[in-house]
């Protein structure tokens, strides 16, 4: 045992990536055998921190990381994974990382299968040893068993529920006999409650028997039910640690979405009023990978501005993706009272509804094409707009002429900056992409505009202006307006409703003049403790 | 959906059929060709003896990369070219019997694992797209290989013989003999059963190299090779040198093919220069792919159902053909078109199933998830929704 117990030390560990830091001084401290629970929300830190502690070679290569990392008692600088690996640091990643057609024991003893000498060896080397099945199911049954799970070794990973594969993921970093630092980023994830319990019994006894384990989660309770100690990360600092006995799911959210002395929201935004329902979706199912949707029902209301909101992952992108068409969706959707076809794009949008991908370069724009296309290629596909007719309809000419007319008025209108509207839309920066994008939607005049993750990679100024006008469109042209992003400040500032999703369904809705904490503990997965401030419909 | 309950489909009987669809397929044809062809069965299980000697070899070389995931290796045509470079050696230095065959593979050792190295290190240039890749490559080495063989040979590289060079005095001529080999292989163990010789030697070497694939598959390389297959992100984060791995998979097909070609060489008696490689891959896949094989999967058992039956049908469709429409070239239409036709079948086929059973996957946690919320939403009461 090392003189200061500790099997981990970080000191003052920064980071940033082109300037834009991500992480500020953080300490942290762990002992053998002791579980830490890591939360924050998105783009807090959390995996910056835990890729340098892994060596991710993405660190490296953007500059490393100032301050000190002990491990086991001596400062280290992992410069892969394999590094890490090496002096005793394993990893469960979020997504399996398993061969789906081989069995838990080939999985467990992945490129360290024991194996047997023969003389073919001697002449082209060890890898054509023959693998010893006999070992193998030995070391595979010992790592299961120090797990305490009931998991069959001869179980093809295809087959397994998908608690089982988990234990296959951490039993294989048992089996490395020189682990003393286990993290799990978010291991229970996908799996169902019972599940996870399971799960949480068994690292816990893994930090029993002298393991030191960091645990990333948003499932509070279950940080609450096993950690030695919480470290809550806000905008790449450490906020508070606590032990689970001094606190509560309320005080953690606090800590996490912090801002005690953000702008007093409530106060000028006055309450508008909404009569008639213009979207209704009831119990929608999206199939959108990893970004499922369990089920969800809510009502948008004609003219409002509707927020979505939820950590990465739990859902919130796969609702506009769902409705557009764009993933398989099941369920009914009811827009200005008609049924609107599921797993239409073309549908959807000729009824009169537009989206805003979060996902620019791939779905919202024709990169390689000029801005004037980009504009109005929509709305000339779906409403034949800019199109001349010659011969009764029979040939249909592109009207170059109005389509410039209009990208110059979009562009002025909402300031792009470009050369001119012919210029290519590769060329331009984030924040200008995302405008053509809104001016593609609005060019289709609709009722009702998705827009997904508007200022996702756009600097702080082009933020405002991008909101500024979703805001000003939405109040001259009463156009209704959903509006899904993981910045909760956004939401707040901008929405009339915000619904918070978690685990693909709506943990509630609240009006943004909630208390932040309210949202925080939603995200969180906590509905228990939150009141239902504005029902559905 | 129709076509998820297809794939869902759970009853054993079903799930055969459609596993097996493709041989299933060729059995039903090839039963009603036969009778139809007229031919004996004497006759047809001696051409089936002489063939599946003839070509099991080639096609079992296909199966090593089909575990490490190349699909289908397009570029076993490499070590075919490797493989006809030994033989002409061997006869222009007038070396006859078993030594000859011997030395030709000794020669062309080097080159078919010189070749395999090169397209190897291509074909990991162009992951996801190793058959068209390999198909190619297979076009390009055949240009190569006339420079060396029409060009070189006799000129830099010295040929003595007459009787292989064209009359200009370099370049190889278009058909060699190779009377000093001819079926030495297939006569050294032959073996008489009903009167139909057994080429007892040549099963042999298939045997072996059966048996050298099947301990292979369980060596710690043929593990590795197993696991690059299945998903060349995992077994990278794993440790395993992915690259290599797959480059020799290449290698160790290529030398194999090379040898295949020249089993198959020693057993027709002649040798087509220019052409004799040609169609090595395309046909050698074929028959993989009718033995039930796919891009993902190849077993032993495919090699054998598919060799015989691809040969079936070569023997008995153009006489089906002249008896039933009065033209054998019909049949001959036909061997062309179903060995191209049933490798596009193939790879779509495999495509589509892929796709489903992804889709399939992500149906299942869906099921699941539902069903966990159901218990949760029964033990609150009444449920969300008003």
């Amino acid at each position: 045992m090392k003189p200061d117990n500790y099997i981990l030390k970080l000191e003052n560990i920064s980071k940033d990536f082109y300037g834009n830091k991500v992480l500020h001084n953080v300490n942290l401290t762990i002992k053998p055998g002791e579980i830490v629970g890591l939360v924050g929300e998105n783009g807090a830190g959390k995996s910056t921190l835990m890729n340098i502690l892994f060596g991710l070679t993405v660190i490296h290569e953007t500059g490393g990381y100032e301050g000190k990392i002990i491990f086991d008692g001596e400062e280290v600088n992992f410069a892969t994974p394999f590094d890490a690996i090496e002096a005793g640091i394993g990893m469960v990643h979020q997504e399996f990382v398993l061969i789906p057609g081989f069995t838990a024991m080939e999985n467990i003893l992945l490129n360290r299968e024991p194996t047997r000498y023969n003389v073919v060896a001697e002449v082209f080397g060890d890898r054509l040893m023959l693998l010893d099945r006999k070992e193998m199911r030995r070391r595979a049954v010992e790592a299961i068993q120090a797990l305490e799970v009931d998991l069959d070794e001869e179980m093809v990973v295809t087959e397994m529920p998908v608690g089982h594969r988990q234990f296959t993921e951490i039993a294989r970093e048992i089996d490395r006999k020189s682990t003393k630092l286990l993290i799990l980023d978010e291991p229970t994830a996908v799996l169902t409650e019972s599940e996870a319990d399971v799960v949480m019994k068994a690292i816990r006894k893994l930090a029993d028997k002298g393991m030191a384990v960091i645990f990333i989660s948003h499932r509070l309770q279950e940080i609450m039910d096993t950690c030695d100690k919480i470290v809550v990360l806000r905008d790449g600092v450490i906020q508070e640690e606590m032990a689970p006995g001094e606190t509560n799911p309320r005080k953690i959210a606090q800590v996490m979405v912090g801002r005690e002395l953000a702008r007093k929201i409530s106060e000028d935004t006055k309450m508008r009023e909404f009569k008639d329902t213009i979207l209704e979706v009831n119990t929608l199912w999206v199939d959108m990978p990893g970004e499922q949707v369990n089920g969800i029902s809510f009502k948008v209301k004609r003219g409002e501005i509707f927020g979505v909101g939820g950590l990465t992952g739990q859902g919130k992108l796969g609702i506009a993706n769902g409705i557009m068409g764009l993933y398989p969706a099941e369920g009914t959707v009811i827009f200005n009272g008609q049924r609107i076809p599921l797993n239409s794009p073309d549908k959807v949008l000729r009824v009169g509804m537009a989206f805003v991908s979060e996902d620019r370069r791939g779905v919202g724009l024709l990169l390689d094409q000029s801005l004037n296309w980009n504009i109005a290629f929509t709305a000339m596909q779906i409403k034949e707009n800019f199109i001349k007719s010659i011969l009764g309809g029979l040939i249909k000419w592109r009207d170059d002429k109005a389509i410039s007319k209009v990208s110059r008025e979009y562009i002025q209108q909402l300031q792009i900056k470009c050369i001119d509207e012919n210029q290519l839309a590769c060329e331009l920066s984030g924040g200008n992409q995302q405008k053509i994008c809104m001016a593609k939607a609005f060019a289709l005049k609709p009722d009702l505009m998705f827009v997904s993750e508007p200022t996702r990679g756009i600097d702080v100024g082009a933020k405002s202006l991008v909101l500024d006008t979703l805001r000003r469109y939405n109040e001259e042209y009463g156009t209704t307006i959903v509006i899904t992003s993981s910045e909760l400040e956004e939401l707040r500032s901008i929405s009339d409703r915000i619904a918070i999703i978690n685990e693909g369904q709506i943990a509630d809705i609240l009006p943004p003049t909630a208390e932040a904490v309210e949202f925080g503990l939603l995200m969180l997965g906590n509905t228990s403790e939150t009141k239902k401030v504005v029902q559905n419909g | 959906m129709k076509t998820q309950d297809l794939t869902k489909t759970t009853h054993p009987v079903i799930r055969f059929l459609i596993n097996n669809a493709v041989p299933i397929l060729f059995i039903v044809l090839v039963a009603f060709a036969i009778p139809l062809s007229g031919f004996s069965g004497e006759y047809l299980f001696r051409e089936m003896v002489t063939r599946v000697s003839r070509n099991s070899f080639l096609v079992l070389s296909l199966l090593i990369p089909v575990i490490a995931g190349m699909g289908m290796n397009f570029g076993i045509v490499l070590g075919a070219m490797a493989g006809e470079i030994g033989l002409i050696f061997i006869t222009d230095w007038e070396i006859v019997g078993m030594p000859g065959l011997l030395l030709a593979m000794i020669i062309s050792t080097p080159i078919a694992a010189l070749l395999g190295y090169f397209a190897g290190k291509i074909l990991n240039k162009a992951k996801g797209r190793e058959m068209a890749t390999g198909l190619m490559l297979g076009f390009f080495m055949n240009g190569v290989y006339q420079l060396v063989v029409l060009y070189s040979m006799g000129k830099i590289i010295p040929i003595g013989n007459n009787n292989i060079l064209l009359p200009r005095g370099f370049g190889i001529r278009n058909a060699i003999n190779l009377e000093g080999v001819r079926q030495v292989l297939d006569n050294l163990l032959s073996f008489d059963i009903f009167g139909i010789g057994i080429p007892i030697a040549n099963f042999i070497a298939i045997g072996l190299l059966c048996l050298f694939i099947v301990w292979f598959r369980r060596t710690k390389l043929g593990q590795d090779m197993r696991t690059v297959g299945q998903s060349m992100e995992v077994a990278r984060a794993s440790g395993i040198d992915v690259e290599k791995t797959r480059l020799i998979s290449i290698v160790i097909s290529t030398i194999l093919a090379c040898y295949g070609q020249i089993i198959f060489l020693q057993n027709i008696g002649t040798m087509n220069t220019y052409n004799s490689h040609e169609q090595v891959g395309t046909f050698a896949i074929a028959a993989l792919l009718i033995g039930g094989a796919s891009v993902a999967r190849a077993t032993i058992p495919n090699v054998f159902v598919g060799v015989i039956l691809f040969h079936m049908v070569f023997v008995v469709s153009p006489r089906a053909g002249k008896e039933l429409i009065g033209q054998a070239q019909l049949g001959e239409h036909f061997r062309v078109f179903v060995s191209y036709g049933i490798i596009a079948i193939s790879l779509a086929l495999y495509a589509w199933r892929k796709q489903m059973e992804k889709q399939n996957l992500r149906r299942q946690a869906q099921a699941i998830n539902r069903e966990a919320l159901k218990i949760q939403q029964g033990s609150t009461i009444g449920g969300k929704e008003s």
